[in-house]
């Protein structure tokens, strides 16, 4: 699910991240996010991956990872044990989005979360022409694709308030650019900060 | 029977201790025996070497075959060996027959010096402790300061755990596979009636049955059955066996007609003739006593704060003796302490068995960690 060519969130995350912070990345791909803030900013870091052959990259990619399935929830970790808690790209593809948001709050002070915004103008027409949109965040077909709960910034930021989750930053990006201005129309993908409430 | 990745043709070794053993039981060994194999090369730093513990029903003999007559090669080899997943070019590897066993250390069947018979029943029943502390005075006979890793499946992967508690600077990487923290109350029970099988044959005659040349084979063989059916799954024996029989239509007999008869039979035959009930019944004891969280799972991340070692943690799914949730349990307490862990669920059908079985997954993952170990000084 997650692209490995396209670094700009990577840098955006980073940013958002302190020296040496425990980090946990859920749904951790191959491991490449990890890495990548591993030589940043020398975090900590652990991966969780449910898929066997991702796993096995992360493992490669010399990420310590732990197969496990999101939905069943983060049982597997205590409350507040890790600065920060990753969930990138894989928002839309989950099933229970109210218990991860809870549980990502309840093992981390602070909540990184990324998602293809579903409002952006190419999404739009797609739609207006009669299509579900296929785009670079969104490379699939309607019958094979994973995600199933996608968003726009704007239903993201409702959620938030709903929910009682602070947003601390929010950026917004098109092809590695910054979108300030009508960001939900012109943004690709969402990168939010969040902290409870 | 070799292959081309063999280690080839092993020879046991011997290691002898004159000092004392004190045991968790009270007692002590004055002297005790220590057979083994090394397969590879100890390089000059001495900082090559992999321990590799053994589950119930192993031994010392991880891999290779003692002469090219052999039936079966050691009962690792799918996993060592040169180019193999735990690589001999590059690994050091050690296999150790545990304190009590049947295949040369002291146990049971040797004679203690005291009174020049066979030990038999006054054998003492060890633990998984008194093991570690064994291996441990092997590794410093060999000159090993620091094990690159201890690896084990089952009881071997408790003694692994076990390992990085007790000695946290003798060991840089610690594998866990299929193994848990204790055992649950289904597990003793197995156990007992393993047990008590073995106890209530008349031949066993109180575990005294050497001097009177006896063999308690109804109760091991029954012990071994119990443990078969166990360590497979539902779905692997309807896969193997189904409702299959030998002949056509039924015998209206009691003699094995369903091939699962007939494949427990064969096991329990087999196993008869290399396995010594007393150590039987001794494992089966170390597995129930093991419990480095003293009945609270909730204590083990307390007792985890002392580990040094990082930790590759593997389950499989269908395994219901050690099922996943209790590797989880160790993965959790590991986590708590910040410890560096990997751990992987594999999808195999094969129930607890499938740590020995070469599934190509389970045996990638072990090839990069090994490698990734290897590469990290």
């Amino acid at each position: 699910m997650k692209q490995n060519n396209q670094r700009s969130d990577f840098e955006i995350i980073s940013n958002w991240i302190n020296e040496e912070s425990k980090v946990l990345d859920l749904g951790c791909g191959d491991g490449s996010l990890l890495n990548f803030l591993e030589i940043q900013k020398k975090i900590t870091g652990f991966g969780i991956e449910k898929d066997k052959d991702n796993w096995l990259l992360s493992l490669k990619n010399n990420i310590d990872v732990i197969q496990m399935d999101l939905e069943a929830g983060l049982s597997g970790f205590e409350d507040n044990s890790f600065d920060v808690v990753i969930l990138s790209k894989t928002i839309q593809s989950m099933h229970n989005i109210e218990a991860i948001m809870k549980e990502m709050h309840r093992v981390g002070r602070e909540v990184i979360v990324t998602f293809p915004n579903f409002g952006y103008w190419r999404d739009r027409i797609q739609i207006l022409m009669g299509h579900m949109p296929i785009s670079d965040e969104l490379p699939y077909q309607w019958f094979n694709t994973p995600n199933i709960h996608l968003c726009t910034v704007k239903d993201f930021e409702k959620f938030c308030s709903h929910q009682k989750i602070k947003v601390l930053d929010r950026v917004v990006v098109t092809k590695n650019l910054s979108i300030n201005f009508c960001p939900n129309l012109l943004g690709a993908l969402a990168l939010y900060r969040l902290i409870k409430k | 029977m070799q292959e081309k990745n063999s280690v080839g043709i092993v020879k046991e070794k011997l290691f002898k201790s004159e000092e004392s053993l004190p045991l968790d039981c009270g007692e002590k060994l004055e002297e005790y025996e220590l057979v083994y194999e090394t397969y590879g090369t100890l390089n000059s730093k001495k900082n090559n070497a992999v321990l590799v513990c053994h589950a119930l029903s192993g031994n010392h003999h991880l891999a290779g075959v003692y002469t090219k007559k052999d039936k079966y090669p050691g009962w690792w080899d799918n996993l060592i060996g040169p180019g193999k997943p735990l690589d001999t070019k590059k690994f050091f590897v050690i296999g150790v027959n545990n304190l009590g066993g049947s295949h040369g250390s002291t146990g049971p069947k040797s004679i203690n010096p005291k009174t020049k018979k066979s030990w038999g029943s006054k054998f003492p029943i060890l633990t998984v402790n008194d093991w570690v502390n064994s291996q441990k005075k092997l590794i410093s006979h060999l000159g090993i300061k620091k094990l690159k890793a201890v690896i084990g499946g089952s009881l071997g992967g408790m003694q692994a755990l076990q390992w990085s508690i007790q000695f946290p600077d003798c060991l840089s990487h610690t594998v866990v596979i299929a193994a848990a923290a204790n055992l649950t109350a289904q597990n003793i029970a197995f156990n007992e009636v393993a047990r008590q099988s073995i106890l209530t044959d008349p031949d066993f005659n109180k575990g005294d049955y050497y001097e009177k040349k006896l063999v308690p084979k109804r109760g091991l063989r029954l012990a071994r059955m119990l443990g078969h059916i166990t360590y497979l799954s539902n779905d692997v024996m309807k896969v193997k066996f189904g409702r299959k029989t030998k002949t056509k239509g039924y015998q209206y007999s009691f003699s094995p007609e369903f091939e699962v008869e007939s494949y427990l039979n064969y096991q329990a035959d087999k196993f008869v003739d290399e396995f010594d009930a007393n150590t039987y019944i001794r494992m089966t004891k170390a597995l129930d006593y093991f419990d480095p969280a003293k009945n609270n799972i909730k204590n083990l991340s307390q007792i985890f704060k002392k580990i040094k070692s990082e930790f590759l943690v593997i389950s499989f799914t269908s395994d219901w003796r050690f099922s996943p949730d209790r590797s989880k349990e160790i993965v959790k307490a590991l986590l708590d302490n910040n410890i560096k862990v990997s751990y992987a669920e594999i999808d195999a059908a094969s129930g607890h068995d499938a740590f020995l079985m070469s599934n190509d997954h389970y045996h990638s993952i072990l090839k990069n960690y090994f490698m990734k170990i290897f590469n990290t000084k």
